[in-house]
């Protein structure tokens, strides 16, 4: 081994008996509440009236329970639970802060969003495939990846929620979907192999999991092939994340499945593999991400320019959204790639920007099909003359998306132009305001064509009976749907208009990772490392 | 499969196996066994019995969805880590009594009933599995 450490474990801690403070349980209560819940929903499977009521409850207590443990985190900082009161290096370490905690509320808001649309969107047969027990076990993943601080325990709730991706992704099993989800899953195993690989690596190397006990040792290290184990964990998690070279799996799958899991897909599971990525190479390896940042730098920079022009081609408004969803990721990994308090502050704060609007965006195609019968950009028109105050949301929403003030969009992407230009990487800045550009000509475009524009013959004459069919694609377009997109949209407006509060959390955030002290003195207090 | 010496055997051996499961169960306290493996072999066993008497038959006898036992049993796991919310100790913490029922201690714990439900979590998902892929064949 190359480090052992030289202090023997102190065993008297374990015999400490001190419990934990009630507060202190909120680390492990969101994961624990949905799992318990997707239980639940699974014992009443054959209930599926009452799914929903379960369901939306449950995801609204999420949310509270994440906004009561962010403020913990953010007023005492990290806080750490070891599971079966087990010595931190030997148990699983649940470990918040400021970072963790900040995603899993955001996320939790976007899924409660998404399952309140979800209650119109979907069908009978997609309740009795079991979407809502899927939704709490996506998003116990979601949020058991969010707030663990175990390495071997992340690659867990990596599978528990890809596994509940895989059930969503085939609700309904039509053979568009099941060819989506073959080359999700593929590819979708592969980065997690890749990943199982690495974590076995890095217990060779290091003989622990826990991350405040590997961000000690791999800064102690020597001699340890760790740009290796770095660049492993970059391809697993740039696959997770969608970005670049390893990215086709998106569009080719995102578009299949029913809109209100496109929308949780494309809000969530991506900014998943972008923590990870953030977590490990920031916080475990600093060394090794400086001497891979001219990588990721590059790899941000094609997946941003890419996937704008990839927005600029789509003529379904489905895969111009997914285009979208990657190009968030370029934006949040040319903030990787600085290095720098404030870029990884903006990298931070567009993954908040990022997990609520590219929900709304998925919400909003959905109406948008539900209101004309279509995805279709070319036979799609005049939904301003039908729902002006949904077009009013839908243009609110994409200005978000391209960066344009006076919504969340904004504030992310000057903080990383800015760390950018501060490091001396001007071709980065200028791929994230060139792609900035032409998402913002994209997403015009579509305002342009699907709302402005008269709704042409051939579509009038089509949208009737494509409206009024059961399943596809919209689903009704009452205020159980409307709801949670204006929800979401005046989220994204305070957002942009109030940016102090998540800036400043984003700020906290990154400063947390970059000096992972306090994180570290919460799984060790007063020094009692092995 | 319809041959007379295996669907008299397949009775007693589906009994057989599902004592056996129990027993590996709750051996695995202290010893090789536990919920998992011995929820693999009573998922054998009611595949065994699927494939004697058909899926109807051990969907019959199973009274519950399979999938609703592995919620039950997911849902009986998940208690198990709360109970420890009640005694003051972190997620998950082991808690035992031991009660004297007409003279044996019969000890108790948490862990043993994290260990039920992972047992039926195997036990529902392996033969919903198990089903599914005979009711293929069948048809």
């Amino acid at each position: 081994m190359a480090a052992t450490p030289s202090t023997p474990v102190d065993l008297s801690l374990a015999f400490i008996l001190t419990p934990p403070p009630l507060g202190n349980w909120l680390v492990i209560l969101p994961p624990v509440l949905m799992i318990t819940l997707g239980a639940v929903l699974m014992m009443m499977r054959h209930a599926t009236r009452l799914h929903g009521l379960v369901a939306v409850p449950g995801l609204a207590a999420l949310v509270v329970l994440d906004a009561l443990l962010l403020w913990k985190v953010a007023v005492e900082g990290p806080i750490t639970m070891v599971m079966g009161r087990w010595l931190p290096p030997f148990g699983i370490a649940f470990t918040v802060d400021v970072f963790g905690a900040l995603l899993a509320l955001v996320s939790a808001m976007a899924a409660l969003a998404a399952g309140i649309a979800a209650l119109s969107d979907i069908s009978e047969t997609g309740r009795r495939y079991g979407f809502f027990p899927f939704l709490m076990l996506l998003m116990a993943g979601v949020s058991g990846a969010f707030l663990t601080g175990d390495l071997f325990n992340l690659y867990v709730w990596f599978e528990v929620l890809l596994i509940s991706s895989f059930g969503l992704l085939i609700l309904g099993s039509e053979r568009e979907q099941i060819d989506g989800a073959l080359k999700y899953a593929l590819l979708n195993l592969l980065g997690t192999t890749f990943f199982l690989i690495a974590v076995g690596y890095t217990y060779a190397i290091f003989g622990t999991l826990n991350m405040a006990d590997l961000a000690v040792r791999a800064r102690e290290v020597s001699g340890a092939p760790l740009m290796t184990l770095a660049g492993l964990f970059l391809l697993a998690f740039a696959m997770k994340a969608a970005a670049f070279p390893v990215n086709f799996w998106l569009p080719a799958s995102y578009h299949t499945p029913r809109l209100t899991v496109s929308a949780l897909f494309g809000g969530l599971l991506t900014k998943v593999g972008i923590y990870a990525l953030m977590r490990v190479m920031i916080m475990l390896f600093p060394v090794q991400h400086e001497a891979w940042s001219f990588v990721i730098g590059v790899v941000a920079f094609l997946t941003m320019v890419l996937a704008s022009l990839g927005m600029l081609a789509q003529n379904d408004l489905r895969r111009l959204a997914g285009y979208a969803v990657i190009l968030g990721i370029g934006n949040m990994l040319a903030g990787i790639a600085t290095g720098t308090v404030s870029g990884l502050a903006g990298a931070v704060l567009y993954a908040l920007h990022s997990i609520l609007a590219m929900t709304a965006l998925y919400l909003a195609v959905g109406r948008a099909a539900a209101l004309s019968g279509q995805f279709t950009l070319s036979s799609l028109g005049g939904l301003y003359q039908r729902a002006p105050g949904f077009a009013f949301v839908s243009l609110a929403l994409m200005l978000a998306v391209a960066g344009l003030p006076p919504f969340s969009g904004l504030w992310p992407k000057i903080m990383l132009v800015k760390a950018s230009i501060d490091i001396g990487a001007w071709w980065l800045a200028a791929g994230i305001l060139v792609s900035g550009f032409l998402s913002t000509v994209a997403l015009g475009r579509v305002f342009l064509i699907a709302y402005w524009r008269p709704a042409p013959a051939q579509a009038e004459g089509k949208m009737p009976a494509a409206a009024a069919g059961p399943d596809r694609p919209g689903g009704s377009a009452g205020w159980l749907s409307f709801g949670p997109l204006v929800g979401l949209t005046v989220i994204i407006t305070l957002f942009g208009l109030f940016p102090e509060a998540p800036m400043s959390l984003s700020q906290t955030a990154a400063i947390g990772l970059m000096e992972p002290a306090a994180y570290i003195g919460s799984v060790f207090p007063a020094g009692g490392r092995p | 499969m319809n041959t007379l010496i295996f669907r008299t055997i397949a009775p007693f051996l589906t009994a057989l196996m599902l004592v056996f499961s129990v027993f590996v169960l709750l051996r695995g306290h202290n010893e090789p066994g536990g919920g998992f493996i011995g929820g693999l072999i009573a998922a054998s066993a009611f595949a065994i019995y699927g494939i004697a008497y058909g899926v109807a038959a051990v969907r019959r006898a199973l009274w519950f969805h399979p999938m609703a036992v592995a919620g039950f049993g997911l849902f009986v796991s998940t208690l198990s880590g709360l109970l420890s919310i009640l005694a003051g100790v972190p997620f998950m913490t082991g808690l035992w009594i031991t009660p004297h029922l007409f003279g044996v201690e019969i000890a108790l714990s948490s862990v043993m009933s994290f260990d039920i439900g992972v047992y039926l979590v195997v036990v529902g998902a392996i033969t919903s599995i198990a089903l599914a892929l005979e009711e293929k064949e069948s048809d």
